[in-house]
């Protein structure tokens, strides 16, 4: 067998993946972490935390991610990208923070691998529609090609005793076939080798046809097997022992290498994905699940929002919904707006199942520290959409949180289904008017102690009040967390001004009319954006030098005082000139 | 020795620990293994230390007198160990002023064998972040998992990398408080194979608890690690110290051993560092800009 990283092999049995556990597996030199999400969904990664190279396989099987045991990193079901990095608990992992992967099949009992594979895999045909059994797999300390050389002289029992004519119907690169006939009873047999590593190999047997007796016919191949792997390595031991195979790893993102990095310019649009299903999340609220058109979707965390563009030409950001680890969509909320401008009109009324939608990635300007005694939750109407993802993601991890949800009647509380799942978390306020919705803030937000953090979504009135109760009840600001769903302040974009650019060493005139972001951008200068309106922070920009005439909801009042930062997309100067750090 | 299995200059021309003066018994014949070669130490009855390369002659456990020693090797004294060298070594060793001060007590708190690298060992001792998940409740514990802004520097004059204004979170910080506080840090690398790091000390606010790692490479991805306290502490007996020190780390020991690769990669893209790891960033550079070859995969040119 030489060295073929093309081809599939099994590489563990379906049964070395009980719940919850992490399953070292190893192809041609290549470690790999093998692990069961609880949701069924069969991972297979290289076998090194991207952080500092411990083996995943000492870490954490949680269901949903996969914890390093060195520094709590977590890593998500199927996208193996990082949620989480505890010793920066206030601050989104970069997306491209993501684990090595390789390609993994569940079929026939047995997971199957291939360290750079050509094509989808395919099981042997004489396995499909077959109710199979998989053998116990026989390490052998011997090269693979010698290993397969004695495989077809394997000899077995289709009824477990006694000598049955056994011949070699097929042999291939990496198993045989063998057919075992005795009297009446006659049984297939495929013979894998799976290389380990030069000189060390797994043969791996699968039966076509589960026997009547498995227990006794496990045992027979297991004493069958024993044997086969004492010829094999008295062979091998007779050969000079060969070195193990080299590993090289790839090299990660020189943007990881030297971080921080800033995204590329736009609202992007790079995904595109269907409408897998379209429901009422609640009254006036659409739910929409997302799905890949091909491969796989970005990894997010909590509090992360997309960008959607629709049919009619608009685009929109709207929070993901997704607990953790749940990988293979994007769920969001889509509330009708009376006056809607066409967003949420065309999401209600023209986008259907099956139809194609361009997304961005995921960017999160509202990320959830997990480093706190306690976390209030409050949601407003449809800014219940990022607590979803908040509250599942503190309730997996058995971290103690509240999530009050203000809301004008039980017909308006969305996705009832998720919401359950919170039992006496969830503290839902109906059908307050606005004095009685104060009076319940003041309540829930009088015991402000050390390490407690508040969250706060919903509509601008509802959020001005609660950061203002907050304030009030002693919560420092830099506990206090916020996402506007839009800038309701009226945008004066009267100033004229100059912008230099200290690592781009350029210069330029910003009028009246024109916003920084724009300047920025016609003058080809990478700048990420997404709401373009001073809600969402994307846009968000290091000042050097220079007093910023801030018109945004993203930044706290200390952040604005401080005058270090800005939101190009609204935001302008009071000086004549404002130095950037780009 | 005429030809050496380490041919890497940088790690040659170092002072290595070979062993504590508390536990060589004088006059007899003590061996060990340096950079692949077995060597063979001792001290005689007069406090003179010897180092050679292991000699038939002369059988470990045998006895020692300065008469026999055939092709000695170069030997330093210094903060409490023997320590020699393969190749050309450096007049003095790193300063550990604290060593020295009266009214402290050095702890040898015990010597471990490690499958790693130098390399690795260093970075796991330089290293807030692990706390509150490899030393859960006694160096950390969560949610309390923040590393703070600090500030490292390489010293030129002194061929250091320091690490101050460290802050982390330590439950039971003071034995005399029940609650956790923040606890100071100060790091220093003197050496490629020598950490100490100053903590605030729980008797006295005024100054520093210093405990060290001395690193004896054994081969590229094997060590044993020399490790002591030196601390200002009349409660503690020498027998609890010990203790202390071991079970931290028998905690870090299974995590070095599962680092992947175990030679420490100096290409600032083969892992992925975050702010948190400034020290280790500053560490790694610093052997890159030494020419390290030993114990590393060093970055491509």
């Amino acid at each position: 067998m030489t060295t073929d990283l093309t081809t599939w092999h099994p590489i563990a049995s379906s049964t070395d993946l009980p719940m919850r556990h992490i399953y070292h597996g190893q192809l041609w030199g290549r470690e790999m972490a093998v692990w069961r999400a609880d949701d069924g969904h069969v991972n297979v990664w290289e076998n090194r935390c991207l952080h500092r190279g411990v083996r995943l396989t000492v870490g954490l099987n949680e269901g949903r991610e996969l914890r390093c045991l060195y520094h709590g990193w977590r890593y998500a079901n199927r996208t193996a990208g990082c949620t989480y990095i505890p010793a920066h608990p206030a601050d989104a992992p970069a997306r491209t923070i993501c684990n090595n992967t390789y390609s993994a099949v569940e079929s026939h009992g047995l997971v199957w691998s291939a360290v750079d594979p050509i094509g989808e895999f395919e099981a042997p045909a004489v396995l499909n529609g077959n109710d199979v059994l998989a053998l116990r797999p026989i390490p052998v300390k011997a090269a693979p090609d010698i290993a397969l050389k004695h495989a077809k002289s394997y000899r077995f029992s289709p009824i477990g005793e006694g000598c049955a004519d056994v011949t070699l119907v097929e042999e291939t690169d990496n198993h045989v076939q063998l057919h075992a006939k005795q009297d009446q009873s006659k049984a297939t047999l495929l013979l894998f080798v799976q290389p380990v590593d030069a000189g060390r190999s797994i043969l791996r047997g699968v039966l076509t046809d589960q026997p009547a007796d498995a227990g006794n016919i496990l045992r027979h191949h297991n004493r069958r097997m024993q044997a086969l792997r004492d010829v094999i390595e008295a062979e091998a031991t007779m050969l000079p022992v060969p070195e193990p195979i080299e590993v090289q790893f790839s090299k990660v993102d020189e943007e990881l290498a030297k971080m921080p990095a800033r995204a590329k310019s736009g609202p992007k649009a790079e995904l595109r994905v269907s409408v897998a299903h379209k429901w009422d999340a609640s009254e006036g609220v659409a739910g929409f699940r997302l799905e890949a058109l091909n491969g796989q979707l970005p990894t997010f965390q909590p509090g992360a929002h997309i960008d959607l563009h629709m049919p009619n030409g608009m685009s929109r950001q709207y929070s993901l919904t997704n607990a953790p680890g749940e990988t293979d969509f994007y769920r969001i909320g889509v509330k009708r707006e009376p006056d809607s401008r066409g967003g949420s009109e065309c999401m209600h009324n023209a986008v259907q199942a099956g139809d194609v939608l361009a997304i961005s990635a995921p960017r999160n300007n509202f990320p959830l520290r997990r480093d706190a005694l306690k976390t209030i939750l409050v949601a407003g109407g449809i800014g219940i959409t990022p607590m979803l993802a908040m509250a599942q993601t503190l309730h997996v991890q058995g971290l103690g949180y509240e999530l009050h949800y203000f809301a004008q009647s039980e017909a308006h509380l969305s996705f009832p289904d998720v919401l359950k799942t919170f039992g006496s978390n969830l503290i839902p306020h109906i059908g307050l008017d606005p004095a009685s919705t104060g009076g319940a803030l003041k309540e829930l937000l009088s015991g402000y102690d050390y390490a407690h953090h508040l969250y706060i979504c919903g509509p601008g009135p509802m959020l001005e009040a609660t950061r203002k109760i907050a304030a009030e009840a002693g919560w420092p600001e830099d506990a206090v967390h916020f996402e506007y769903f839009k800038n309701t302040k009226e945008i004066d974009d009267s100033s004229t001004f100059e912008v230099a650019l200290a690592r781009s060493a350029l210069t330029l005139q910003v009028p009246a009319g024109r916003t920084i972001l724009e300047i920025l951008q016609e003058n080809g200068i990478e700048a990420p954006s997404s709401c373009e309106q001073g809600a969402c922070g994307t846009c968000l920009t290091t000042v050097i030098e220079g007093e910023p005439d801030h018109q945004d909801v993203y930044l706290s009042d200390s952040e604005k005082a401080s005058n270090q930062k800005i939101i190009t997309c609204v935001s302008r100067a009071k000086s004549k000139r404002l130095v950037l750090d780009i | 020795m005429t030809e050496l299995k380490c041919t890497d200059p940088v790690i040659l021309n170092q002072w290595h620990p070979l062993s504590s003066i508390d536990e060589i018994t004088p006059g007899l014949i003590h061996s060990t293994m340096l950079l692949e070669e077995n060597i063979s130490y001792g001290m005689d009855t007069d406090g003179n230390a010897y180092a050679w390369p292991f000699d038939n002659q002369l059988p470990t456990r045998s006895r020692l007198t300065s008469k026999t020693v055939r092709n000695p090797l170069p030997i330093h004294i210094a903060h409490g160990y023997v320590w020699t060298s393969l190749g050309e070594p450096p007049e003095t060793l790193f300063s550990f002023e604290e060593y020295y001060e009266a009214d402290r007590i050095n702890v040898p708190t015990g010597v471990f064998g490690v499958n790693v690298s130098a390399g690795r060992a260093v970075e796991n001792f330089l290293d807030m972040s692990h706390f509150p998940y490899v030393h859960t409740g006694i160096l950390g514990e969560e949610p309390h998992t923040e590393v703070k802004e600090y500030a490292v520097e390489v010293s030129e004059t002194r061929d250091e990398v320091l690490a101050t204004q460290c802050q982390f979170y330590q439950p039971k910080a003071a034995l005399a408080s029940e609650g956790g506080a923040m606890v100071d840090y100060t790091y220093r690398v003197p050496h490629v194979n020598c950490a100490l790091l100053y903590k605030s000390s729980p008797n006295d606010a005024s100054r520093s608890d210093v405990i060290y790692m001395f690193l004896q490479p054994m081969s590229q991805d094997w060590v044993r690690a020399h490790t002591g306290m030196c601390v200002i502490d009349e409660d503690n007996t020498y027998e609890s110290i010990r203790y202390f020190q071991q079970v931290i780390f028998g905690q870090d020991k299974p995590i070095l051993e599962n680092q992947y690769p175990k030679r420490l990669p100096l290409d600032p893209r083969s892992e992925t560092p975050i702010r948190a790891d400034k020290t280790a960033i500053a560490f790694r550079r610093w052997l890159s800009r030494k020419g390290l070859r030993y114990g590393v995969i060093p970055a491509a040119a």
